[in-house]
């Protein structure tokens, strides 16, 4: 986990604080994303997980420390076309009409002069990011009437049809179905696969399998982990073997575990889950 | 009845004014509607009739100082809004109605309690309107077509979704000022024709019918503007052979298409219900390289699952029948068309 040049850092945090009207919610941290890695960002409510992601939006405030993109420092960094934001919150349930298409159009606005009309290239990136996020049948459907599921493929499809070099997504998957879950986790996956960063931040790593490559977890304001997702899980099991005998062997129920490993569900993985299970059942 | 109506100077010029204010409030409109913002073009409203009795006050034009009244005020309520405090919205009540009670107390104290003038910028006075009047309408609503047209889009995604257009850099606090100058110069040009009282219905109505019958932000725009001409045009040529106020008509008149999309809207989406069949629970989310056959028909793409063809509607699949026979039915069984 050492920074390994300047250039290849997307991210590049040094001891930074960020939070709103002056007063700071995260502080002192330290954090390297590198081009191609797909970082989850983890944490209970108020973490301060969005708190950072928004703050590399410049959607509040960098109160302090150092903050890089691209390896400009924030105050001075423009280029905002390369970072494409999906927002957590259902943004689309409309009060007019609007369709897929119009929505993920507004994504190759910051391209554009103001007075420029749709150009060619603007059209192809958006049929490309309606095809990989698999809404190209449903370009013309007015939005409000698609699952939420299907609203966060539009807000991830609006995003790409910007072209960004990094992915911030703020909670892709919360409050998503399981069959539109399915859908969401092929579309990360195949966006995995162009090497486009990411930096997802989730309470649901089980909809992430196979996507994720590092997962960072913070709580109250700081990093408490940092690693592989095989690390996370060793980490998370020996969170809970500690838990475990503060209470005596007590029996403890799944949802005492604040994130339970078998989430992650990949085949390495489940070792201290079910080792853990046949202990306690 | 023929075209006497076209025989008076004074219909001929309420007719143009009518037709440039049906074509440009509703294309401020809708922005408005977006934002959840109906109702801030009365407030602009109640504010331009103090900038209407600072020009009777002072002899100079009252479209003028209305303007400037009206865009001071669009530009207060934008900065109140983006700070967010609560007490903004108090803020803003004392701002309107401090406005139209100053202009009734000026207007009525120079002009004397029995002046015509009040009701007119009130409730409108569209037969008044000069050829003076219509070179300042006509290069209002230019201004205000041109720059709706040309960022139509940027409006369109700043009023969809602040947040995201400030994460990529657009200007959002410019854009949403503008729309407040739009605003105001949506309320000073309406004034004339329906009044200061009238005003957010011609910029809400036709975008409220509009929404009715439209598929798309695009079409719904043509629509409202269609439907924005047609009861100003219609409402200035009813009342002229109704003998009914103007401003009253046309908004009556609006009022009145809205309610007939409404319904015609509703009895279309109750056919489109009895005759449409949702396929069944449908976790599996159909698309190319799926597993299932897809199949052309018409304008769209069906998915052959179990024999049946699922179209994409909404969040859900219909139904689709058979055609021309190129295909079994499915009464032939569980017909697996499911390939590897």
């Amino acid at each position: 986990m050492r920074v390994t040049g300047a250039t290849e850092a997307v991210v590049r945090l040094r001891s930074a604080a960020f939070g709103y009207a002056g007063r700071p919610v995260v502080t002192g941290l330290d954090l390297t994303v590198r081009r191609g890695e797909v970082v989850a960002l983890l944490g209970p409510n108020g973490s301060g997980k969005s708190t950072l992601v928004r703050g590399l939006l410049g959607l509040n405030d960098h109160l302090g420390g150092r903050a890089e993109l691209f390896g400009t420092p924030l105050a001075d960094f423009r280029r905002r076309t390369l970072l494409g934001y999906v927002p957590q919150r259902h943004t689309l349930s409309g009060s007019v009409r609007s369709t897929v298409r119009e929505v993920v159009t507004t994504g190759r606005l910051p391209h554009r002069r103001w007075w420029q009309p749709l150009r060619r290239e603007d059209r192809r990136a958006v049929e490309e990011a309606l095809a990989t996020v698999g809404l190209l049948d449903r370009a013309t459907t007015d939005v409000a009437t698609l699952s939420g599921g299907q609203q966060r493929r539009v807000l991830i499809a609006r995003a790409l049809a910007a072209q960004p070099e990094v992915l911030i997504m703020d909670e892709p998957t919360a409050g998503v179905d399981a069959g539109s879950q399915l859908v969401l986790g092929q579309v990360l996956r195949r966006l995995v696969a162009t090497g486009v960063t990411m930096v997802v931040v989730t309470h649901e790593l089980a909809a992430l399998r196979g996507v994720v490559d590092r997962i960072v977890e913070m709580d109250a304001g700081h990093v408490t982990f940092d690693g592989t997702p095989k690390g996370y899980a060793q980490h998370q099991a020996h969170a809970v073997a500690a838990t475990s005998a503060a209470s005596h062997g007590h029996h403890h129920d799944e949802e005492l575990a604040p994130e339970p490993p078998g989430l992650l569900g990949t085949g390495p993985l489940d070792a201290p889950l079910s080792a853990r299970e046949r202990r306690e059942g | 009845m023929g075209m006497e109506i076209l025989a008076f100077d004074f219909m001929r010029y309420a007719l143009l004014a009518a037709l440039l204010v049906g074509l440009a409030a509703p294309l401020v409109g809708i922005f408005l509607v977006q934002r959840r913002l109906s109702l801030i073009g009365d407030g602009m409203g109640h504010v331009a009739l103090a900038g209407v009795a600072i020009g009777v006050l002072t002899d100079q034009q009252p479209v003028l100082t209305a303007l400037v009244a009206a865009a001071a005020a669009g530009v207060a309520i934008e900065l109140i809004r983006m700070r967010g405090r609560t007490s903004g919205d108090v803020a803003l009540a004392v701002m309107f109605y401090g406005g139209i009670a100053a202009g009734v107390v000026i207007i009525n104290r120079v002009e004397g309690s029995q002046t015509s003038s009040l009701t007119g910028y009130l409730f409108g006075a569209i037969t008044t309107t000069t050829p003076g009047d219509l070179v300042i309408f006509a290069a209002l609503s230019g201004a205000i077509v041109v720059v709706t047209m040309l960022l139509r889009q940027r409006l369109f995604a700043v009023a969809g979704d602040e947040e995201y257009a400030r994460a990529t850099g657009l200007p959002v606090t410019a854009l949403n000022l503008l729309l407040s100058v739009l605003t105001a110069v949506t309320v000073v040009v309406a004034m004339r024709v329906v009044g200061l009282l009238l005003i957010s219905a011609l910029m809400i109505v036709p975008n409220a019918a509009a929404q009715q019958v439209a598929r798309s932000f695009r079409s719904a725009t043509w629509w409202a503007v269609g439907f924005g001409v047609l009861s100003s045009v219609g409402g200035v040529v009813t009342s002229f052979y109704a003998d009914t106020a103007t401003g009253g008509t046309i908004v009556l008149l609006a009022i009145g298409l809205f309610l007939v999309t409404a319904g015609a809207a509703g009895i279309v989406r109750g056919v489109a219900a009895a005759r449409h069949r949702v396929a069944e629970r449908h976790p599996h989310e159909h698309g190319p390289g799926c597993g299932h056959e897809p199949v052309r028909h018409g304008d769209h793409v069906d998915y052959l699952h179990d024999g049946h063809r699922h179209a994409p509607h909404g969040a859900h699949y219909d139904e689709h029948a058979h055609e021309g026979g190129s295909r079994p039915a499915s009464g032939t069984g569980q017909d697996e068309v499911r390939r590897p």
